[in-house]
């Protein structure tokens, strides 16, 4: 079983599973709408692309959508990457 | 079956074709305005299904949940719950997915269920998810949702055949909602288990194209070619038009004067009436190419792309990614630039893109800085550069870094310490389509027209008003418009501007020129009693004889900052639906060109002694 880390420290291309988002306030509406949005225990997740500028923002593949999150966004999810092939 | 009208929503996630779906429904007969009290675009439109049933459509903005987070997701819940004071309860909601996306759309039908309306689904786009060999069970769906669910394929022509069936018949009977402690993503994947086949996740163009276009290098330098595209096509294909309705209106001016008898309905007719519906309808070719090409780009999914590249370069300063389009576009004119300011959904993020705009160069200052750079800039070569073309570049670089840092101020001031999430939804890669670009285009210049057209021409005839009147008397020596109230306003500007360096006759000249820059020129020419053809040159030497280089820094600085448009206020009060947010722009851009102006004058006096 390898560490959990988060989205935004993923490896480029590298296929994980998301464990779940962390709320960084009580009432966290952008934790809630990652939620919303697919990010849920069990999903596979990737990075598939990263802004030209800082590596911001990132570019997410969940499910079937992709979504531009920034850093600090991505931060939230929580991830485990799969071995790879 | 009852006559009464059927009143139905289309409600879904953004990116699931409901606006496609709304014009291949409704047509031409939509009416576009705003939500009350809001600046959420509401569109509403209506068609007669075969047995004569009358149908009326409301497009509510796309959400992805209930649980709003933006003012457009704030007035789909608040519609569909029945809480929105003015707005009839929808009868029946049609849930329109993406049939490539269902997993993240399916959520909110859930969610939608929970409301104990009556629904029908709308396997949207389900051509291309057939194309991708995703096969949905549709009775199989039916049964779990219990509620009719029908494919549509909105850009075509019978798309929509399977839904005005369903919308025909009887209402359907209310579903189960879920239960309340349901987990909805569960609930989507055994959904989707049940009844959909999917081969991959991704369509493999989406993945080619997206490795070209969101590459760091190739991808911006393709953006670079688009953008250069954009602009060069606003500024300058869209000239010949342009330069055809101005020069239309300028004829059928002199012909109004030729024919008329003189006197104040012939000034009124010519100076107020035809120059200001000239006024309006000069902006409409720049407008039109502009929302060309932002729809193209919007229906390809290329936008969204072009706000990722973008984003950390304009997040520093409190804008996003999408604000560089209409920023971009306001260096040929803030009009269209600030009208394509709605492509962002962040209010705070839209608001500051809007209240920058006017800060790019326009295309009508161009003719104000050139005679002033003509009469008082020698054209001396500095090194590889000519001393004109430089200070013409540092006008437009200071319009930029003015922008930058009042974006930065006013992030700062505000104290708003929320933090704006960029969440984007990618969409797939699609062909624009034809009709849907066609209704977009005259939706935005119907709503020019009818909204910022009415401002324009009344402000057009006032300031006409105030530079008639009164009329000299029979003896007068100086220029008419010396005279008028304008000529009075601006002997009494004189002393507060003195500072700048402005003379009375320079402060006379920016009364009319509120219309709109360029006039300026004009006016300068009338104060100073020039006539006919050829003006400007004939007014190079008096300013360069008359005016001091001093006077005439101060004046070019003035031309960055002062909001001297009432077509670029009138279309701030359209967009903003907020006469206050038009005074802040007024009153900040009146400052900054006072102080600017005044630094400039007495530093450039101090400097030349």
């Amino acid at each position: 079983m390898r560490m959990s880390m988060q989205l935004s420290e993923l490896p480029l291309h590298t296929p994980a599973i998301v464990q779940g988002v962390d709320d960084t306030a009580s009432t966290d509406p952008i934790a809630n709408r990652l939620r919303e949005l697919g990010f849920v225990a069990g999903e596979p997740v990737r990075i598939v692309a990263q802004g030209p500028v800082g590596r911001e923002p990132l570019l997410i593949q969940i499910g079937y959508t992709r979504f531009a999150l920034r850093r600090a966004e991505a931060a939230r999810v929580r991830v485990q990457p799969e071995r790879a092939e | 079956m009852s006559t009464a009208t059927l009143r139905i929503a289309l409600v879904g996630n953004p990116n699931c074709g409901k606006t496609a779906l709304f014009n291949r429904l409704t047509g031409s007969r939509q009416k576009v305005a705003n939500y009350a009290g809001v600046t959420v675009e509401r569109k509403e439109g209506r068609f007669v299904a075969p047995s004569g049933r009358h149908v009326q459509v409301l497009d509510l903005p796309g959400a992805y949940s209930l649980a709003a987070t933006s003012p457009d997701e704030a007035v789909t819940r608040d519609v569909v719950m029945g809480r929105f004071e003015g707005e009839a309860r929808p009868d029946l909601l049609v849930c329109v997915v993406d049939a490539t996306n269902l997993r993240l759309h399916l959520r909110f039908v859930l969610e939608l269920q929970r409301l104990g309306l009556p629904m029908v689904l709308a396997l949207n786009l389900s051509d291309a998810a057939a194309k991708r060999g995703i096969r949905i069970d549709r009775a199989k769906l039916e049964a779990s949702l219990g509620m009719p669910v029908v494919e549509t394929v909105a850009i075509h022509r019978y798309g929509t055949r399977e839904l005005v069936a369903a919308l025909d018949r009887e209402l359907p009977r209310l579903s189960a909602p879920p239960a309340a402690d349901a987990d909805l993503h569960r609930e989507v994947s055994r959904l989707l288990n049940e009844a959909v086949s999917v081969p991959r996740r991704t369509a493999a163009i989406d993945d080619a194209l997206d490795r070209v276009f969101l590459h760091p290098v190739a991808g911006l330098a393709l953006l670079a070619v688009v953008m250069f595209l954009i602009f060069q096509a606003v500024f300058s294909w869209a000239s010949p038009l342009t330069d055809l309705i101005d020069g239309s209106f300028g004829a059928l001016g002199e012909w109004v004067s030729a024919t008329m008898p003189e006197g104040v309905l012939q000034s009124l007719i010519v100076d107020g009436l035809i120059a200001g519906v000239g006024g309006v309808l000069v902006f409409l070719p720049q407008i039109l190419v502009l929302f060309l090409f932002i729809l193209l780009l919007e229906e390809s999914g290329y936008l969204p792309r072009a706000a990722f590249l973008l984003d950390r370069m304009m997040v520093g300063a409190g804008l996003t990614g999408r604000s560089f389009i209409p920023l971009l576009s306001s260096f040929a004119c803030a009009i269209p630039g600030i009208m394509a300011a709605r492509t962002i959904q962040d209010p705070r993020e839209r608001l500051a893109t809007i209240l920058i705009a006017p800060l790019m160069t326009c295309s009508a200052r161009l003719p104000v800085y050139a005679l002033l750079i003509a009469a008082f800039i020698p054209a001396r070569d500095v090194g590889l550069f000519n001393l004109q073309g430089l200070v013409l570049f540092a006008l437009y670089l200071a319009g930029i870094l003015s922008a930058l840092a009042v974006a930065y101020v006013m992030k700062w001031m505000q104290r708003d310490r929320n933090e704006h999430s960029l969440l984007l939804e990618l969409p797939s890669y699609r062909m624009p389509n034809p009709l849907d670009v066609g209704i977009g285009l005259w939706e935005r210049a119907s709503i020019f027209i009818r909204r910022v057209g009415t401002i324009i021409l009344s402000l057009t005839v006032l300031l006409w008003f105030l530079s008639s009147f009164p009329a000299p008397p029979p003896d007068a020596v100086g220029p008419a418009i010396d005279y008028s109230l304008a000529g009075r306003i601006g002997h009494w500007m004189e002393p507060l501007f003195a500072p700048l360096g402005f003379n009375w006759q320079i402060c006379i000249a920016l009364i009319p020129a509120l219309a709109a820059r360029e006039v300026a020129v004009a006016a300068l020419a009338t104060v100073y009693a020039l006539s006919g053809d050829a003006v400007e040159s004939a007014l190079e030497p008096i300013l360069a004889a008359q005016w001091s280089l001093p006077t005439a820094l101060s004046l070019l600085v003035w031309f960055i900052y002062a909001p001297q448009c009432i077509s670029t206020l009138a279309v701030i009060r359209r967009e903003t639906a907020s006469w206050r947010t038009v005074g802040i722009a007024a009153g900040y851009l009146f400052g900054l060109a006072y102080l600017a102006s005044l630094l400039t004058y007495q530093i450039a006096v101090a400097v030349t002694g």
